[in-house]
């Protein structure tokens, strides 16, 4: 499990940040995307898949999350 | 274009590596790669943020370095103790020369070197009482100061001293804040997690001191985070923003005050210079606070209008006009500076190895010179860093992670640059070299170089130092005459 930062970029896509790794990235896929339940898996666009347990969708963003490593790139 | 193909790159990195153990070589070989504009990710060329070789000679600095040296001791009117034996406080004492405006010892204290000077006894019985008492004597000496932080050096970390008790206590006491700060030198693999730790502190004991409180807001407030004012640099940073039509309502760190941290939530949006060391708290006042950061590069004209404009595209047309303004202003005095100076300067070979922002900030500055910039890399950088200088950088070029004492002779023997950047610990082996030479860490003693009227400085200096025929005079000491 590691602390992650999930941010909207300038052009409005999601950005996933790992700070520990060091690892900035643009969220190519996200398993759930409604008001009601927001998260699952988060396909990254070095590869990577991270989970984060499905929360509602935040109000705001950018949100400090617990995230478990699935695959990929560290 | 750049001077030396890629394969000529390729073969100067395996050359350099030659020397060291099979092991030593394996694990230096990461942090050695050649820029490829292409790469969007740094991650798979260059290994960074590591700990460093033992044997090797690096130039990184300590957790303490960054906190006090580089966030903590910049802010004027708060007194960094340098919690601790005496030496730490003593090298870290305004040896950046980060100004401020005031007065040294009354309410400025940038300047001073405040420390426990831990001796035999404070090791074996602990240092928390003297802490107590120091704390109560700066109170006394210097009454104007607005509060106090504790930078742990070491051996506070090693004996488990409770300086976070000590600090409760003495806040209640003094009533204002006393900030402890977990900087111990031992901690992370070099100065990098110092900031880390220093911005961490700021987060926990700093930005919600003054939540709820009244502010006079404007819809054009913004913070300058991460300019240390060496030798000026935010000073001229700023005076652009403000003629744009902005109100700068801080200044982290570089002749700030802890008053205007505090106010830093209220403002509209983060102006960041340096990303390494302050990005955390960006992030952090982004979250909490909704206040979106951007980052920005003062060095040379080119990158300055850039950079004017993405800060205007923030705001509404007033302050879009104000930065056309101000660049139109600027413009034919920065032309006549580059038509004195590019025909002096017109491709010469630079090499940089310094730290946190400039290794790739300065690139544009050095081209608007006409210079070419060969060869760069950082002491502490992690990978986010590099994926930027990637870009900055041409094709083909060198770039070097926590560069040892050899790779950098080396790489200066063999590339040859006309003109070489770094810190002070290079410095005189350069210079004995016969290399022209500049500080990169301190402007040399020079500044500022961040603005407009920076950059005009920097364009003399860099002529100053290039063509100086003092360096076609010089043979290093130990390469014996033929005679």
């Amino acid at each position: 499990m590691a602390n992650i930062m999930i941010r909207k970029s300038a052009a409005g896509g999601l950005v996933f940040y790992l700070p520990k790794r060091d690892i900035e990235d643009a969220i190519s896929s996200i398993e759930f995307d409604t008001p009601e339940k927001w998260g699952g898996e988060l396909k990254l666009a070095n590869g990577g898949t991270y989970y984060i347990d499905p929360i509602p969708e935040p109000a705001r963003l950018p949100i400090s999350l617990r995230a478990k490593r699935v695959d990929g790139v560290e | 274009m750049s001077a030396i193909s890629r394969e000529e790159t390729q073969e100067l990195i395996q050359e350099v590596l030659e020397v060291y153990p099979e092991k030593a070589k394996k694990d230096r070989a990461k942090h050695l790669m050649i820029n490829d504009k292409t790469l969007e990710s740094s991650k798979k060329c260059i290994t960074s943020n590591r700990k460093s070789l033992p044997g090797v000679m690096t130039m990184r600095g300590c957790a303490y370095a960054g906190s006090k040296g580089v966030v903590w001791g910049p802010i004027k009117d708060i007194i960094s103790i340098s919690h601790g034996p005496i030496g730490c406080g003593q090298y870290a004492r305004g040896g950046r020369r980060n100004y401020f405006a005031g007065t040294s010892g009354v309410d400025a204290f940038c300047e001073l070197n405040i420390t426990s000077d831990f001796q035999e006894k404070d090791i074996v019985f602990g240092g928390d009482k003297k802490l107590a008492k120091l704390i109560d004597e700066i109170e006394m000496l210097f009454p104007l100061n607005k509060g106090i932080s504790i930078q742990s050096e070491c051996p506070v970390g090693l004996i488990g001293d409770d300086i976070e008790a000590v600090a409760k206590k003495k806040a209640a006491d003094i009533g204002k804040p006393v900030i402890p700060v977990r900087c111990e030198g031992f901690r992370g693999v070099s100065q990098s997690l110092g900031h880390h730790i220093a911005n961490d502190s700021v987060r926990d004991w700093v930005i919600n001191n003054r939540a709820g409180q009244e502010f006079e807001s404007t819809p054009y407030d913004v913070a300058i985070l991460g300019d240390y004012n060496i030798g000026g640099d935010a000073w001229a940073s700023r005076i652009l923003l403000e003629e744009m039509g902005l109100r700068v309502v801080a200044q982290w760190s570089g002749d700030g005050t802890l008053a205007e941290m505090e106010n830093t939530p209220n403002v509209k949006l983060n102006l960041l210079h340096c990303y390494r060391s302050m990005n955390y708290i960006s992030r952090y006042m982004e979250e909490k606070f909704g206040i979106p950061w951007m980052e920005y590069n003062f060095f040379g004209p080119t990158k300055i209008k850039e950079s004017l404009r993405e800060i205007a595209s923030h705001f509404d047309d007033k302050i879009k006009e104000g930065a056309e303004r101000v660049i139109a202003k600027y413009t034919p005095a920065m032309e006549e500076i580059i038509a004195k100076y590019k025909p002096r300067l017109q491709g010469k070979k630079v090499m940089l190895y310094v730290g946190g922002l400039r290794p790739r900030h300065v690139v544009g500055a050095y081209e608007d010179l006409g210079m070419e910039v060969v060869g760069t890399g950082y002491e502490f950088a992690h990978n986010d860093d590099y994926d930027r200088t990637i870009k900055e950088m041409g094709d083909a070029t060198l770039i070097y992670d926590d560069a040892t004492g050899h790779e950098l002779e080396d790489f200066v023997n063999k590339l040859k640059p006309d003109l070489i950047g770094s810190g002070i610990k290079e410095k005189y082996v350069f210079h004995k070299m016969g290399y022209p030479f500049r500080q990169l860490h301190s402007w040399d003693y020079s500044g500022p170089y961040h603005g407009y009227d920076g950059f005009a400085i920097f364009a003399k200096d860099m002529d100053l130092t290039v063509n100086n025929p003092v360096w076609q005079m010089m043979k290093a000491p130990w390469l014996k005459d033929a005679a």
